[in-house]
């Protein structure tokens, strides 16, 4: 590039002026737009969750009326109200869905780290669910697990005829149906983190503890997996965020159903705000999980943030 | 993911070989893992339901059929209507095509102005922006519903395509962003000293290197809002429904003779452009996942 002579920033006009202005115009319509329908759709929801509204918005506030009803009764072992139901169903799914996540996708990156022929073929395999929706993923999986013509029916035609798997339709069980759909749809996603972070270790530190004549499954137990550290916490932020979002694998799989043994806060909103037509119920249950999923990320978006100031 | 030479399971030795036996295995029963509900969903919507009650779901079809892939394109009942899921994916194609392009170009602008045309505040405002990415959408669905009323655009494609527009700008913001903010800044300055202005600079400097990064954004964009869910079917009338939302009608509805069959070939055609997506270009798709996750 070819620094000229003359130099325009010495003269500025009228044109100048306007031309400082352009970049504050260009995004002014963003702002407004994040400043409206994020931010002040935050606070309508959270006015909202303070008044008594049922089928259409009140503006007369009634404290934390909504707040109290949503946990009075809030007994989590064994659950008692159906806030209380939704809550337990979201821990059951996200410790579950988390770890399988994290041990299928961390030993998939390990095996697939090993100078595998045919490694992008693999990968590709691992990760098409990602491509797809929760919706056609539940499709899939509420046929496979059918109670009486899916894995039910194949393994009673592989000889075994008194065998039962009624998960789908069993209050106990329905829960868990979730969270393998979840897990198959996700855990290549994980597996990519984990093997982009394998990638990006240095590999004299292994050598140099393979010649000190460290076996491998110790080199990777007590050097490769600890320096992954910063890959678990991304997988972790991410898979919470997925759970307490979780909507769509519930509508599809369960409706929330048996009853509302599968009701998770993101269906239970849902439920009380557009069905059952309790506004200020809904919107409450909505501010719970703004602030749960508030709590996890803003510390690590500024943890996030403020590392890669330090590294600049 | 290239960086440094993957670890070898030791030398060549017997153990060697059997450790390679074994990984490439686990390999394998995972790729299996991963394959046999697409295969599942592939045999079940080739079957007569006859056949379907007899086999089981990893049995071939005894006839081949695409009578259950006709009838779900243009007969199955979803909800009321009998009209198969034919109308839905169009729904689905006026709603994506508008809100991705018009979502990506905003967002390639903003990107521009939040790396380049930095201004005092400007780093606070796009954390601002961030944020929007987190959000769970719960929290905005009542003043949505609300407003799309009062804006007359409830209940249509239109509505649809205004919600995915603003709930896609942070991403695609984001995007471009992080991506300009690797043009080194020498270059941007030299051309404003050479004269050139604000969206000369764009124009000529910064889209025609951009392409990566816009083919990331529209990737993203794409599967996002096709396969979105939630939005579809809070904010969509009986006749601007997506195809997610006539998927999840389909399958569960409760009138007549369940048939898994047509409910399999929907699931397939419903995943299918997204799916495309991927193969084709799954390196970029790939990477938006990651960038788009959580990173900031």
């Amino acid at each position: 590039m070819q620094i000229p002579m003359r130099n325009k920033l010495q003269n500025p006009g009228i044109l100048h002026r306007i031309e400082n202005f352009l970049p504050k115009l260009v995004v002014i319509p963003t702002i407004a737009v994040a400043a409206v329908f994020i931010y002040g759709f935050i606070g309508w929801t959270t006015y909202i969750s303070f008044t008594d509204s049922r089928l259409l918005p009140k503006y007369e506030l009634v404290g934390f009326h909504q707040y109290v009803r949503l946990f009075t009764n809030f007994n989590l072992f064994p659950p008692e109200s159906r806030w209380s139901v939704a809550v337990v169903n979201l821990l059951i799914f996200s410790v579950l869905f988390i770890v399988l996540c994290i041990i299928i996708g961390l030993l998939l990156a390990i095996f697939l780290d090993q100078r595998i022929r045919g490694e992008g073929f693999f990968r590709t395999i691992y990760l098409y669910p990602m491509a797809l929706s929760f919706i056609v993923t539940g499709a899939a999986w509420r046929w496979i697990l059918n109670p009486d013509l899916g894995i039910e029916r194949l393994i009673q035609q592989l000889g075994f005829g008194d065998f039962t798997f009624r998960w789908l339709v069993d209050s106990n069980m329905a829960i868990y149906t979730i969270v393998i759909a979840a897990v198959w749809q996700s855990s290549g996603f994980v597996l990519a983190l984990f093997l982009a972070g394998l990638r990006g270790i240095d590999d004299s530190i292994i050598k140099a503890a393979k010649v000190d004549g460290a076996s491998l499954p110790r080199i990777y137990l007590r050097i490769v997996i600890p320096s992954l550290r910063p890959v678990f916490l991304s997988a972790v932020i991410i898979l919470l965020h997925i759970s307490i979002k979780s909507f769509d694998l519930v509508m599809v799989l369960t409706r929330g159903g048996p009853g509302f043994s599968t009701d998770m806060p993101a269906t239970f909103m849902y439920a009380f705000a557009f069905n059952r037509g309790s506004l200020a119920f809904g919107a409450a249950s909505a501010v719970i999980m703004f602030l749960a999923v508030m709590a996890i990320i803003i510390p690590y978006l500024y943890s996030e943030l403020r590392g890669t100031r330090n590294a600049r | 993911m290239r960086g440094r030479e993957p670890v070898m399971v030791g030398e060549r030795s017997t153990g060697a070989v059997i450790g390679r036996i074994i990984v490439y295995s686990i390999l394998i029963v995972a790729a299996l893992y991963f394959l046999i509900p697409f295969f599942v969903m592939a045999m079940t919507s080739l079957k007569t339901m006859n056949d379907i009650r007899t086999g089981n779901l990893i049995s071939f079809p005894r006839e081949f059929t695409l009578d259950a892939w006709g009838k779900a394109w243009s007969s199955a009942c979803t909800g009321i209507n009998c009209e198969g899921v034919k109308g839905y994916f169009l729904n689905s194609v006026q709603m994506v095509i508008p809100a991705v392009i018009i979502s990506t170009l905003i967002g390639a602008v903003n990107g521009y102005v939040f790396s380049k045309w930095r201004f005092k505040g400007s780093e606070t405002i796009f954390s601002f922006l961030l944020l929007g990415c987190f959000i769970p959408f719960q929290i905005i669905l009542l003043p949505m519903s609300q407003t799309l009323g009062v804006l007359r655009i409830g209940q249509s494609i239109f509505g649809l395509i205004f919600v995915h527009i603003v709930y896609g700008l942070p991403f695609t913001s984001l995007f471009f962003r992080n991506f300009y903010v690797t043009i080194p800044d020498e270059i941007i300055k030299a051309a404003k000293i050479d004269g050139a202005g604000f969206f000369k600079i764009f124009w000529k400097i910064i889209l025609p290197v951009s392409l990566p990064i816009f083919v990331v954004a529209i990737i993203w964009q794409t599967t996002q809002i096709w396969n979105d869910f939630l939005f579809g079917v809070a904010f969509s009338g009986s006749d601007s429904q997506p195809i997610t939302v006539a998927l999840n009608n389909l399958v569960n509805t409760s009138t007549g003779v369940k048939e898994y069959n047509v409910d399999m070939a929907a699931a397939i055609i419903a995943g299918l452009p997204t799916l495309i997506v991927y193969i084709v270009a799954g390196k970029y798709f790939l990477r938006g996942l990651t960038a788009g996750a959580v990173k900031g």
